[in-house]
């Protein structure tokens, strides 16, 4: 292959703007605090930025990968969020309220009550999907209310403490120098990988996203796939859950997981995969979870007022859906053929106001590889 | 066969001169000239795919016409969008209303046009205005009534009246019946002919030819994006219509039934054998036998029970009575699932939504229903993947030979083929092709009849489903006629298109 072409695949490739947005923002930190990318060794456990960056990604990480698969079969998953808190809360409570919390086995009890809470709220919302036919918005709209409601309902509307050194090994352990969130959530990432792209299962699923009806008429197994993806989704957020509620060993009804939903739908649709459903990316959607988070990181680091994060936040997430959008493209590259004339007046550049600039920002390439190529 | 009649004195309203639009594929009018006269209640005649709609959506601005001209009152017009159409006095009803059903009817009636007063809407003008136009078309609906609390009949009626108050001189209903009892039917009757004796022209869109007859003047019939003719409604009798409407001058007839003589029929034992299959209310029970290496057509117009019969076969549909068995065991089939298990294959006539998975590629649609049969966790290795589909977009001479394009920019031809080909993939022992030949070219069509002759030579059993009469009688080895749901008739070769024709449009009395 020339390079050209190699060139061409390269820029074709739906991950490009997701992957250059996270350079960007890496670089973005590095002029900020200029020891961001390093990373030293203490005690045997990696330390640094970017490791915290992995960590505190990890939960939101997890419940994109499961609304991947959901928006892929042309569903959305509004509930992840109070999944979160009910399985944190279930943990966190059963642990709370044993002889012994300290023991390895109330830790694995617990871990299953949790899990096994997570997997019947995602049968119930596949229940409403795929069986009774309810708009998925709606039908996880329900759980989204109601499962917060539960998760209160489980603490006393208190935030449940704990103290059980097996429990923190989830959310806030080291294995292998790595914190073990991470290695939770990649593990899953490489697992759900090789489900979908090893099997057929990735192309039935599109295939259900794509065309339902003549996906059923070609005998696919639409109910079971769409079933399976809340399920799956249910599991992953129950995961999540037990990850926030043993980094901070407490289980926080109101606010574990709290716009978790949010945070995983623009992950995924950062990624690349379209809410319309059908094909999707896993490794676009991890792009796009670590691009939120280190958009969370760098707003922080930056000094910006927490008051301002959300704001920070949407405008990143409009300058890379704005990339993706086809009549978005299609007006840039109408504009590029005719870069020649440009020593004529520049007017347009100068006139727009300083906070259009990061929306600005990742549309020329060039100046993003040449800024890396400076580092 | 009538001659088209040459020119009515009074001008045309609505004039369509050698319109053509291109669809990617597909020319979905070719060459068309329409007129409409004031006055008149014209019929637009045609099968499914014919270019009806299209025609309406030239006419109402919806779509952009490639070449020729729209004259109205014989100043050429060029709409960009629904809203031009209408001011130049062109009103469309459709099929669903789309009013708003929670506003009064005077307010449906005049949206957009309410009467004002001190800036602010007079109601008592607005329901004054309404009650106007409702009394010109001798409706006695209260303006100040919901519309939601009408029948949708009458809500039909009010759309119309909105498109009156437009002061339309030209009114299409399309389909306008389609939900009407006969009272309702003869109210929407009543009111346009009151209209058309107004001066108004009325584009008539109906699949219920006594209805056609009842209502209409003159007629235009389409077929395949082709203009066929332009007759008075008293000049062409039903066989003639029908004959125009599925393809074939009568006296061409005579000459393709010899052909359907030679065919030999090669029929083993059989594949599948439904006894009072029937879904209620639409289909009544019937009988159906298909036998190995043999190709049942079934006949029938739009509307007839064609693809419902072979919906309920499949198990796109449940049936509401009757048993199946297949290769003499009795079966049910409860889910498309259930009957690809039991090696039947069923390509259906809507490509787009119930056919191809647009956004996959060729290669993915090619496997997806074996791939779904094996389920997902036995996926078919890489190498079988390549050899079947290289194989078979060989066999089939799928353009372009990229497995990996998105087979939503393949031609509507090429993707049928797509189509054929997953079905021929699971090596299927019953076949139900609905319309596999529907909006293709011809080279791609002769290919597909070629492909089915030979397929039911092969062994398989075939149920061929085409509104082109004249390929089903080329086709088919027996022909199984359907009118408004129910089997009129089981013929074999020995029976002529004509005949066909006439079973078709008379319901089994010859």
């Amino acid at each position: 292959m020339t390079r050209q072409a190699t060139i061409k695949k390269l820029t074709a490739s739906p991950l490009l703007w997701p992957a250059a947005a996270l350079v960007a923002l890496l670089a973005v930190n590095l002029v900020l605090t200029p020891s961001f990318l390093s990373i030293r060794i203490q005690d045997g456990h990696l330390f640094g930025s970017l490791i915290d960056i992995l960590r505190n990604g990890a939960p939101t990480m997890l419940v994109a990968l499961g609304m991947t698969l959901v928006i892929a079969s042309r569903g959305i998953d509004l509930s992840v969020g109070a999944v979160v808190a009910v399985s944190g809360a279930l943990a966190c409570a059963h642990i709370a309220s044993a002889t012994d919390p300290t023991s390895p086995g109330t830790v694995v009890t617990a871990t299953g009550i949790a899990l096994g809470a997570a997997v019947a709220l995602g049968l119930w919302n596949g229940t409403l999907v795929s069986v009774f036919g309810v708009q998925p918005i709606i039908a996880t709209l329900v759980l989204m209310t109601a499962g917060r409601g539960i998760a209160l309902f489980i603490t006393d509307g208190q935030i449940v403490t704990i103290t059980s050194p097996p429990f923190k090994v989830l959310g806030a352990g080291y294995a292998f120098g790595l914190p073990v969130a991470i290695l939770v959530s990649l593990s899953v990432f490489a697992l759900v990988g090789l489900l979908t792209r090893r099997t057929a299962l990735g192309m039935l699923l599109e295939s259900v996203g794509i065309n339902p009806e003549a996906s059923r008429l070609a005998g696919v197994r639409y109910r079971s796939i769409v079933f399976a993806v809340y399920v799956f989704c249910a599991l992953c957020a129950g995961i999540a859950g037990l990850m926030i509620a043993s980094n901070i060993s407490a289980a926080d009804a109101n606010n574990a997981g709290l716009w978790i939903e949010m945070d995983a739908i623009l992950a995924v649709v950062i990624g690349g995969t379209s809410l319309l459903g059908g094909r999707f990316s896993l490794t676009g959607t991890i792009l796009g979870a670590l691009i939120i988070q280190t958009l969370t990181t760098t707003i922080y680091t930056a000094g910006i007022t927490p008051e301002t994060t959300l704001v920070f936040k949407a405008l990143v997430v409009i300058a890379v859906c704005l990339l993706q959008a086809p009549k978005f493209r299609a007006a840039l590259s109408r504009r590029r053929p005719r870069p020649q004339p440009r020593s004529g007046p520049p007017a347009p550049a100068t006139a727009i106001p300083p906070q259009a600039t990061p929306s600005r920002q990742p549309t020329g390439p060039t100046t993003q590889a040449s800024a890396m190529a400076t580092k | 066969m009538t001659a088209p009649v040459s020119g009515p004195t009074d001008a045309p309203v609505v004039h369509l001169r050698d319109v053509t639009i291109d669809f990617p594929g597909v020319k979905a009018l070719d060459g068309v000239d329409f007129r409409l006269l004031p006055g008149e209640i014209h019929a637009l005649m045609g099968e499914n795919g014919a270019g009806k709609s299209t025609l309406i959506k030239a006419l109402t601005g919806v779509y952009d016409i490639d070449s020729g001209s729209i004259l109205v009152d014989g100043v050429e017009r060029r709409f960009s969008g629904p809203r031009q159409a209408q001011d130049a006095g062109i009103s469309t009803v459709y099929q669903e209303v789309n009013l708003c059903t929670n506003l009064t009817v005077a307010e449906n009636i005049l949206l957009g046009r309410e009467p004002r007063r001190f800036g602010r809407i007079d109601s008592r003008a607005m329901n004054a205005r309404a009650g106007a136009l409702l009394g010109e078309l001798d409706l006695s609906i209260d303006p100040r009534s919901t519309l939601g609390d009408h029948p949708i009949a009458l809500q039909q009626l009010v759309a119309i009246a909105r498109a009156t108050a437009v002061s339309a001189r030209v009114l299409i209903l399309d389909e306008p019946t389609s939900s009407l009892d006969a009272g309702e039917v003869a109210e929407l009757f009543r009111v346009m002919r009151r209209l058309r004796d107004g001066g108004t022209a009325i584009l008539f869109v109906s699949h219920f030819l006594d209805q056609v007859y009842e209502i209409s003047d003159r007629m235009t019939v389409l077929r395949n994006g082709r203009l066929i003719g332009e007759y008075p409604t008293a000049a062409l009798d039903r066989v003639q219509l029908i004959a125009a409407m599925l393809g074939h001058e009568l006296d061409l007839l005579e000459e393709i039934e010899d052909a359907v003589a030679t065919g030999e029929s090669t029929a083993g034992e059989s594949v599948l054998s439904a006894r009072d299959i029937g879904r209620a209310p639409g289909i009544h029970p019937m009988d159906l036998d298909v036998h190995r290496g043999e190709v049942l057509g079934l006949a029938g117009l739009l509307g007839s029970g064609r693809t419902e019969l072979a919906r309920l076969i499949f198990g796109a549909d449940r049936a509401t009575s009757g048993q199946m068995s297949v290769n003499g065991r009795p079966t049910k089939v409860r889910s498309p699932r259930a009957a690809i298990a039991k090696g039947f294959a069923f390509s259906s006539e809507d490509r787009k939504r119930e056919g191809i998975v647009g956004d996959l590629t060729v290669q993915d649609n090619l496997v997806l229903a074996l791939q779904a049969r094996r389920g997902f966790a036995r996926p078919l290795s890489k190498k079988v993947k390549e050899d079947l589909v290289s194989r078979y977009m060989e066999a089939l001479d799928i353009r372009p030979r990229v497995p990996s394009a998105l087979v939503k920019n393949l031609s509507g031809g090429n993707q049928q083929k797509v189509l054929l080909a997953r079905w021929l993939i699971t090596e299927p022992q019953l076949f139900i092709l609905d319309e596999p030949t529907r909006g293709i070219d011809v080279g791609a069509k002769a290919q597909i009849q070629k492909l089915v002759a030979d397929l039911a030579g092969d062994g398989m059993g075939v149920l061929f489903i085409s509104a082109e009469l004249d390929e089903v009688a080329r086709i088919s080895d027996r022909i199984t006629v359907l009118r408004e749901g129910h089997c009129v008739a089981q013929v074999g070769t020995e029976c002529t298109v004509r005949e066909l024709t006439s079973l078709i449009a008379g319901g089994g009395e010859l």
